[in-house]
């Protein structure tokens, strides 16, 4: 995977971000990478595959600019290019949001498949925002993947859906997927109240290619529509360009939290001295 | 340059036996389609099993297949195979691979096991979701995670950790026992008996649970050989 995108090389990847579980971070995710990977300079649409409960384009600011939308794509009632919205601050970024009124089954696996073909042609990335569950939406969203990346967060129950979800992908001749921890709380997972990235990785047995720690910020910034990857000081907002960086084919090291606790500190070394 | 792919409809006790020729997958699909369409009325409603022979089969063609097969409402629940990979297919997907689950004509000398269906081995992690079931033994390279379960006639194997449920002896066995190198279950059966892991006390062992006394208990694994 040494894709550099120079934007010449026109055969796009697609990426879906799912978890099983709600409310661990798949649409800020999404939003964050699509935005992070469009400042490196690349090609990118996010497709919002949540049908009847779309929030991506909320996250990203776009919210107001909606005229077409997914459904109206597949069904024919526009050209893709119309239900492309161009970002306000990357030239080259793009959302074909989800329709609000209709609900999962407006759009098949295979219309999923066909779009994201074409689409692969002129954009770098594709970005697919996949529904909680494990249902036709989920499958809608998988159906075109190069890539799944599963989000969860250290907490039994998202990680034991993160694991049910692994299994599907596997099932479906996506895997193997990659893992992303998100709202990692440093000081409980010191204080064992967490589970331990250890433990999550050990269950999970998939690629790590992002801790992301809790933070306040990524939630202001993302009821601002404005995705804390673009310019974010924070270390969360650097988790996000980083794993960005990774899925471009970049070595970039896991951050370390210092000022926090040791035992995630420990980890990323681990990962690190893995060579991974 | 057309080959007349064979294709032949046995009536036997479970429903149709389908057997499938040999030649380049689509051309036999197609083949064998054609021919469901044409003997719609006689198929209606049937139970079918198929026989692949030698086609190797992924999860996406099988899948489809079956959808196919479906929206001629006709109920594919078996698909026969010489190929490994689509019987784990075939397995992934819920279907049988084998016609009956014993064939009493077969096991016609008498061995002195008590149980004489087939031990199966899965080389794979079991996760969250995933339900095995084997009339015989059960032999996992591997973890079970939380939400995994196998449910087996013989005994059960799991070289890895062992952290979902695990049958062991369910038609009645009492003699079953469960082995693994990290015995952390959510819960354990043997036969007729359940039993709940206790708090983890230090570093994991391999252990074996059978029955005792009516009550499922897990020991360490030839403990004596570590004096």
């Amino acid at each position: 995977m040494d894709y550099s995108g120079n934007g010449k090389q026109m055969s796009g990847k697609v990426l879906t971000v799912t978890s099983g579980k709600g409310g661990v971070g798949k649409t800020t995710l999404t939003a964050n990478l699509a935005a992070a990977l469009a400042a490196d300079g690349l090609k990118v649409v996010c497709i919002d595959a949540d049908i009847g409960l779309r929030n991506l384009d909320v996250i990203l600011g776009l919210e107001n600019r909606i005229v077409y939308d997914l459904v109206d794509v597949v069904e024919g009632r526009c050209r893709l290019r119309q239900a492309m919205i161009r970002d306000k601050r990357l030239p080259e970024l793009y959302l074909i949001p989800a329709a609000q009124t209709r609900d999962k089954n407006a759009v098949s696996p295979s219309d999923m498949v066909r779009l994201a073909n074409e689409l692969r042609q002129e954009m770098d990335w594709i970005l697919i925002d996949s529904p909680a569950g494990i249902e036709r939406g989920f499958r809608n969203a998988i159906a075109p993947a190069d890539i799944v990346l599963v989000v969860t967060n250290p907490e039994v129950s998202a990680v034991r859906d993160a694991d049910r979800i692994i299994g599907l992908i596997e099932a479906e001749e996506k895997g193997p997927a990659k893992l992303v921890i998100n709202r990692i709380k440093p000081v409980m997972v010191k204080r064992g109240e967490m589970l331990s990235m250890e433990d999550v990785l050990e269950l999970l047995a998939i690629e790590l290619v992002g801790l992301i720690p809790e933070d306040e910020n990524v939630v202001i910034s993302a009821n601002r529509g404005n995705p804390i990857a673009l310019n974010g000081k924070t270390k969360a907002a650097q988790s996000f360009r980083n794993i960005a960086r990774r899925l471009q084919g970049h070595k970039v090291p896991f951050l370390e939290m210092q000022e926090d606790g040791s035992l995630f500190g420990r980890l990323a070394r681990m990962l690190r001295a893995g060579g991974n | 340059m057309e080959i007349p792919t064979k294709i032949q409809i046995k009536g036997i006790r479970e429903g149709l036996l389908v057997t499938l020729g040999e030649g380049p997958w689509e051309q036999v699909q197609e083949a064998f389609l054609e021919h469901l369409d044409q003997q719609r009325e006689f198929m209606k409603g049937a139970r079918m099993a198929l026989d692949v022979g030698n086609h190797m089969l992924k999860a996406a063609e099988l899948g489809q297949l079956r959808n196919h097969i479906s929206e001629r409402e006709v109920t594919l629940w078996a698909v026969l195979s010489n190929s490994p990979t689509t019987e784990r297919t075939a397995q992934t997907l819920g279907l049988e691979t084998r016609l009956t689950k014993r064939k009493p004509e077969a096991a016609a000398p008498q061995t002195r096991y008590q149980d004489a269906d087939p031990a199966i081995l899965v080389h794979r992690t079991l996760r969250s979701g995933y339900s095995l079931q084997n009339p015989g033994h059960v032999v996992v390279l591997g973890d079970v995670n939380p939400g995994a379960e196998i449910i087996a006639g013989g005994d059960v194997v799991v070289w890895g950790h062992l952290r979902g449920m695990v049958h062991a002896g369910a038609g009645g066995n009492e003699s079953a026992v469960i082995c693994a190198l990290d015995l952390a279950p959510t819960q354990l059966r043997i036969a007729g008996a359940i039993a709940i892991t206790p708090q983890r006390r230090g570093k994991s062992l391999p252990e074996m649970a059978r029955i005792v006394d009516g009550r499922v208990v897990a020991e360490q694994w030839n403990p004596k050989k570590r004096e």
